[in-house]
C-alpha cells in the first residue's frame, strides 16, 4: 500500500533523511520510533504529498507522492503533530468542513460525522467551540478528521500525545482495530505504543533507518543472553554458588536488595525449572521467579545510541544498522 | 457542496464569528458616510452661495458629492482591507492548519480561489451596504446614475485588487500584523507610482509607469468612461497577484 524507495530529503546543507526505504502492507500497521528530530515528520510530510522528496520515490496506493499527490491525497487520512483544528467552528462544523473538503455530502456526510463522534467519543463537545476544548479532546478531534472519509492509509504523527491514559488505551485499540482493513503508519517516541498495536516497528536515527522488524524479533535479536530474575526469602549465603553450578548459569548477580537475584544464561537455554527446583528442594522460600526480556526501550537506546555507542556494538544490532554504521565508516564525514 | 464551496463558507463563517468584520466593517460605514455627509452639506453650502449671487443655482451632484466621495473611499481601502485579508494565509500557518489544507484533496488552484472569493464577498457586502448613499440622495435630488454605478464597478474592481495583493502579502508570512503592513507598503508603491509617472511626463517610461498605477484607471471608471484598456487592467492585475500568492504558497512547501 505504501511502498518508499530511497527517500532523502535535504534543507540547504541539513539532511533531514537519508535514503530511506520502506514498506507497509494493506492492513499492516507500522510504528516509526524515534528520538525527536529523527526525522520521523518529515518522512510522513513527503507520504502525504505536503513537501516533495528531494531524492527516491515514495508511493501511497500505486500512485506517486509527489506527481500524483491529488490521488494520494485522497486515499490518506493524516493528523500531524499539531491537531489542525479550526478554534472558532465547532466539533460539529468542523468535521462537516473537513468532510465537504473531502467530497463527502448528504448522508454519506452525516453518517461519517456520525460514526467518528461515537468512535471518538466526542458527543458531548460536538457543539462546543474547538478554541475551548482541552489539549485531549482537540487530538481526538484531529484523529476524527483524519479518519472521517474512511481512508485506506492513515498517518499519524504522535496520536497520543496529550490524551489521558484511559484515552490512550481507547485510542490504541482503536488503532488496533483499524489494521487488517487499513494501513497505518504512527509516529512515536512511547516505546510500549510501538508494542502494543503494531505489527512492525521501524526504528529511524539521524535520518536513517537503523532497523526494522516485529517488536518481539527486534528485542530478541538484540539479546545476547537470556536473563532471568529471582527473590528468595531464606536465601542462605551459599545459595549464589549453588545457583551457578547449574548448568547453563553463566553468571549471577546478588547486587540488589537482600535475596534478589539475576542469573544470566545462554540464548536459548531456559533454566528456569532447574533452578525453581534447586530453591523449592532447598526450602529457599521461592517468591518470585520471572524471565527478563529485553524491552523494546532497551533496543531502541542501543540503537539510536550515538556512533561511538553503535560501533562498539555492531554485533548486537540488525543487519541494516551494521550497514548503516559502516556506511558512516566509509563516508568522509 | 463542493470543496471550493465547502472553503468559502467556512472563511465567511470564519470573519463573522470574529469581531474583525463587524470592527472594520462599523469604521468603514462610519468614514464613508462621515464624507458623504459632508460633501452633501459642502455641496449645499455652495449651492445656497450660487443662489444668492446668481438667483439661482444649476448644482452637479455627480462632480462634487460623487466624484469626491469615491476618490475617498479608494484611500479608506488601501487602509482596511489589508485587515480583511492578513489573515487569510498567515493565520493558518501560525494555527498549524496550512498543512491539513494542503493535504486535503484539493488543488492549490481552488484553495487560493476560494480564500480571495470569501473575502472578496465581504467587501462587496460592505460596499453594498454604503449604497445607502446614493438610495438617499436620489430621494431628494436628481443626479446621473451611470457614473455612479460604473464608480461602484471601479470600486469592485479596486478593491479586488487590493484584496489579491493582501492575499499575496499574507502568503508570505505567518505574522498578521506583517502581512498587513506588507499590503499597504504594496499599495501605496502601486498608488505612488501615478506620481512618477506623472512626473516623467509623457515620456514611454512615464506612460508606462501610469499605466502600471490603478490611479488613472479608476479615474476613467468614476468619471463614467467604461474603457476595455481599464477592464484589462484591472483583471490581469488580479491574475496576476493571484498567481504570485499561488507560488508563494507553493514554494512554502519546498523550504
Amino acid at each position: 500500500m505504501i511502498d518508499v524507495q530511497q527517500i532523502t530529503k535535504r534543507y540547504g546543507q541539513h539532511t533531514a533523511i537519508d535514503r530511506v526505504t520502506f514498506s507497509v502492507a494493506k492492513g499492516e500497521v507500522l510504528a516509526f520510533l524515534g528520538p525527536n528530530g529523527a526525522g520521523k515528520t518529515t518522512t510522513m510530510r513527503i507520504l502525504t504529498g505536503f513537501i516533495p522528496a528531494s531524492e527516491g520515490t515514495a508511493k501511497v496506493a500505486g500512485f506517486d507522492c509527489a506527481d500524483q499527490s491529488l490521488e494520494v491525497k485522497r486515499r490518506i487520512g493524516y493528523l500531524p503533530e499539531t491537531p489542525p483544528v479550526y478554534q472558532e467552528l465547532t466539533v460539529a462544523e468542523y468535521l462537516q468542513f473537513v468532510g465537504r473538503l473531502r467530497g463527502l455530502s448528504g448522508s454519506t456526510l452525516s453518517g461519517a460525522m456520525a460514526r467518528e463522534v461515537e468512535r471518538l467519543g466526542l458527543g458531548p463537545v460536538k457543539h462546543r467551540l474547538i478554541g475551548n476544548l482541552s489539549r485531549g479532546y482537540r487530538q481526538r478531534v484531529g484523529l476524527a478528521q483524519a479518519l472521517l472519509h474512511d481512508p485506506p492509509v492513515l498517518i499519524l504523527d504522535e496520536p497520543t500525545v496529550g490524551l489521558d491514559p484511559k484515552q490512550i488505551i481507547e485510542i490504541r485499540e482503536l488503532i488496533k482495530s483499524l489494521a487488517g482493513s487499513h494501513s497505518v503508519i504512527l509516529s512515536t517516541h512511547i516505546l510500549p505504543e510501538a508494542t502494543a498495536v503494531c505489527q512492525r516497528v521501524v526504528i529511524i536515527s539521524g535520518g536513517r533507518i537503523v532497523a526494522e522488524d516485529t517488536p518481539d524479533r527486534l528485542s530478541a535479536r538484540l539479546r545476547h543472553s537470556e536473563k532471568i530474575a529471582l527473590i528468595l526469602k531464606h536465601a542462605p549465603a551459599e545459595a549464589e554458588v549453588r545457583m551457578r553450578q547449574v548448568p547453563g548459569v553463566q553468571q549471577v548477580y546478588a547486587n540488589g536488595p537482600a535475596g534478589s537475584f539475576m542469573l544470566e544464561c545462554k540464548l536459548g537455554e531456559d533454566i528456569r525449572e532447574d533452578v525453581a527446583r534447586l530453591a523449592v528442594t532447598n526450602n529457599w522460600g521461592l517468591v518470585e521467579l520471572k524471565s527478563i526480556s529485553m524491552t523494546l526501550e532497551d533496543v531502541f537506546l542501543q540503537l539510536t545510541r550515538h556512533e561511538e555507542g553503535l560501533s562498539q556494538g555492531t554485533e548486537l544490532a540488525t543487519e541494516s544498522a551494521v550497514a548503516a554504521v559502516q556506511d558512516k565508516v566509509e563516508s568522509p564525514l | 457542496m463542493t470543496p471550493v464551496n465547502a472553503i468559502i463558507a467556512k472563511e465567511l463563517r470564519s470573519y463573522f464569528v470574529s469581531p474583525v468584520v463587524y470592527v472594520v466593517g462599523a469604521v468603514f460605514l462610519l468614514i464613508i458616510g462621515l464624507l458623504a455627509y459632508l460633501y452633501i452639506v459642502f455641496t449645499g453650502a455652495q449651492a445656497i452661495q450660487l443662489m444668492q449671487m446668481q438667483g439661482q443655482a444649476q448644482i452637479n451632484l455627480n462632480d462634487l458629492v460623487f466624484r469626491n466621495l469615491f476618490s475617498s473611499i479608494r484611500f479608506v481601502l488601501l487602509i482596511i482591507l489589508p485587515i480583511l485579508t492578513m489573515r487569510l494565509f498567515a493565520e493558518e500557518k501560525k494555527l498549524r492548519t496550512f498543512e491539513f489544507l494542503m493535504t486535503s484533496p484539493i488543488g492549490l488552484n481552488e484553495i487560493v480561489a476560494a480564500k480571495f472569493m470569501s473575502v472578496f464577498l465581504v467587501f462587496l457586502g460592505l460596499l453594498g451596504l454604503t449604497g445607502v448613499i446614493p438610495l438617499t440622495l436620489a430621494l431628494f435630488s436628481d443626479f446621473d446614475w451611470y457614473p455612479v454605478l460604473t464608480g461602484y464597478l471601479g470600486l469592485a474592481l479596486l478593491g479586488a485588487l487590493f484584496l489579491a495583493v493582501g492575499l499575496l502579502a499574507s502568503a508570505l508570512t505567518e505574522n498578521q500584523i506583517v502581512a498587513a503592513f506588507i499590503s499597504f507598503g504594496l499599495l501605496l508603491l502601486l498608488w505612488l507610482l501615478a506620481g512618477l509617472g506623472s512626473l516623467l511626463g509623457d515620456t514611454t517610461a512615464g506612460q508606462v509607469i501610469s499605466y502600471l498605477s490603478f490611479m488613472e484607471h479608476y479615474d476613467h471608471l468614476v468619471r463614467g468612461l467604461i474603457d476595455t484598456k481599464d477592464l484589462v487592467y484591472f483583471g490581469s492585475a488580479l491574475i496576476l497577484m493571484l498567481f504570485l500568492a499561488h507560488r508563494v504558497v507553493d514554494s512554502d512547501r519546498w523550504k
